[in-house]
């Protein structure tokens, strides 16, 4: 019998075979394949409407895909297909070795709820009962994500757009998940704001060994982030690999008009 | 005199059978919310209609029934309430806790502890306990399916961060035989422990649609953090008429410079102690 712990040890976290999920006659993302691999940042680039934010969500369950696999290496039972896993399992993986960033802060925190019990409702959901505990920690990942502790009791309403994205990865990161899902996490940020953002990510990436899946638009993120890149157009991945190879020597004629299409200041 | 006009309980007897399911579903799975074709009533949504038509399905002939009303006997939704099945099915009716054996209830569980043999129905405004935390139905109802709690304790982490403590006082949540979420309607918290209890206790939301209950013994845990303990407070007065300082107190305000009394909100109860010769303060 092949011994699995070892396989997960040193096989892929997260193997997506043949991914298709599409909106009647038209495909959203079709036959799409990749390996993750531990502490590896996957970036995903494309214009609007290339079906990365739907390959995204079919990836981390929010959408069911048509056809396709998506494995993952759980800490519990080695490598599962989490389209068939159950969706308690399904579910609680989202709670625990998952997270995902929206790209609309908005989305992803609840808004009425304070930044301390933002932060604690993962805690909350995978069994803390401890208040002391979960203030603490919750303080403890403000700070990471350099929001001041003493604003822990405000609402995310009164936070500038920055601080609740960061608000919101803070929220994500605090179980220690092993996969980090993100829909344009800079999207809607003037420059500067994402420049700190993507610093802290960079950090916080490299300090949990983190691996993240990033969708976005902006090449300078995947440049500043990503070890591996997929192009994605009309729903297909058309050019995939390192990225400082795809970004610096494009040989599919979109990716070439993609990165010739970037602004030069 | 039973009016003719009206079937026996107000409503007729299909309407009473589709009820009594819920309520034996509810039974079985307690704390579960059983969702049913709730009926017009002749009062308006607010004033008890999910605990009427509850009450009307449980209801014999033989039965002694009563209403309390935030704990009294006399106030407008207790006696309108009492004088509805008086008139629609004349049972008779007392304001004992001790000779009723359907006890229908607003906002209070009576003080004297309930038997095996009584029925306590509730008037449940809003049965679902993560309403204010999900707006979604659908959401809700996956949660309670897949035993996704841990937004309750978001809000009560909310109040402790916002309070100091769990500011919670009323509605506090339950969770039933350490599986549902449970709202036990806007009942004081003083009254959670007493939700364990020998009797059936049934709730009835009627805009709402949903029966739910608790079977006699069932094990009622009220959340909290291991930090921050479930205390079931009260005012730290004795009632100025009977003296007793066990009872859940109004605060009633007497004039317009602070002055100020505090009674038992269950009226029966109070009644009794003074009869009994207890007398507290400001009793004549």
């Amino acid at each position: 019998m092949k011994d699995l712990s070892q396989e997960v040890a040193t096989g892929p976290l997260l193997s997506v075979r043949g991914l298709t999920k599409r909106y009647g006659n038209h495909i959203g993302c079709g036959d799409v394949s990749f390996d993750l691999w531990p502490g590896e940042v996957m970036g995903i680039v494309g214009e609007s409407g290339s079906g990365k934010t739907t390959l995204l969500r079919s990836m981390a369950g929010h959408l069911t895909p048509d056809e396709g696999q998506v494995i993952f290496a759980t800490r519990a039972h080695g490598a599962c297909d989490t389209v068939t896993m159950s969706e308690p399992e399904r579910r609680m993986l989202g709670r625990t070795d998952w997270a995902f960033v929206h790209q609309h802060a908005r989305d992803g925190l609840r808004m009425g709820v304070s930044a301390g019990g933002n932060v604690g409702e993962r805690l909350m959901a995978v069994g803390a009962r401890h208040y002391g505990d979960i203030r603490g920690q919750a303080a403890d990942w403000l700070e990471r994500v350099e929001i001041a502790a003493s604003r822990i009791d405000d609402r995310p309403t009164t936070f500038s757009g920055g601080m609740q994205q960061r608000l919101q990865i803070a929220r994500n990161l605090v179980t220690g998940p092993r996969l980090v899902f993100m829909d344009e996490p800079t999207g809607g940020l003037d420059v500067s704001v994402q420049a700190r953002l993507l610093d802290l990510l960079r950090g916080l990436v490299r300090d949990m060994g983190l691996s993240a899946v990033i969708v976005t638009h902006d090449l300078a993120v995947v440049r500043l982030l990503a070890d591996r890149l997929m192009v994605m157009k009309d729903g297909h991945v058309v050019e995939a690999g390192l990225t400082d190879q795809v970004l610096d020597d494009p040989q599919h004629a979109y990716s070439q008009l993609l990165v010739s299409s970037v602004l030069q200041v | 005199m039973t009016d003719q006009s009206y079937n026996f309980a107000y409503l007729d007897e299909q309407t009473k059978r589709m009820i009594r399911r819920a309520i034996l579903k509810g039974l079985a799975v307690p704390g579960y919310q059983v969702p049913f074709a709730s009926r017009e009533m002749p009062m308006p949504y607010g004033w008890g209609t999910g605990g009427v038509q509850v009450s009307a399905a449980v209801l014999t002939p033989d039965d002694t029934f009563k209403v309390i009303d935030q704990g009294a006997d006399d106030t407008t939704n207790a006696v309108s309430i009492r004088k509805f099945f008086e008139k629609t099915a004349s049972v008779a009716t007392t304001t004992h806790t001790g000779e009723a054996d359907v006890i229908q209830t607003r906002h209070r569980i009576p003080e004297e502890p309930l038997t095996e043999d009584q029925i306590l129905v509730y008037q449940v405004p809003i049965p679902e306990p993560l309403r204010f935390l999900e707006p979604r139905e659908t959401e809700t109802r996956k949660m309670h399916a897949l035993e996704e709690y841990g937004l309750m304790h978001v809000r009560l982490y909310e109040d402790i961060a916002r309070h100091g403590h769990i500011a919670t006082a009323y509605a506090y949540p339950v969770r039933v035989e350490g599986r549902y979420v449970m709202d036990p309607s806007p009942i004081p918290k003083f009254d959670n422990p007493k939700l364990e209890s020998p009797a059936i206790q049934l709730f009835g939301a009627g805009r709402e649609q949903r029966i739910y209950a608790l079977p006699p013994y069932s094990k009622v845990v009220s959340l909290d953090f291991e930090d921050h303990p479930f205390d079931p407070s009260k005012a730290p007065h004795p009632c100025a008429l009977c003296g007793a300082d066990d009872s859940y107190l109004d605060e009633i305000i007497t004039d317009d410079r602070g002055g100020r009394m505090f009674v038992c909100s269950d009226t029966d109860y109070c009644t009794a102690r003074r009869d009994a010769g207890h007398l507290g303060e400001q009793a004549q």
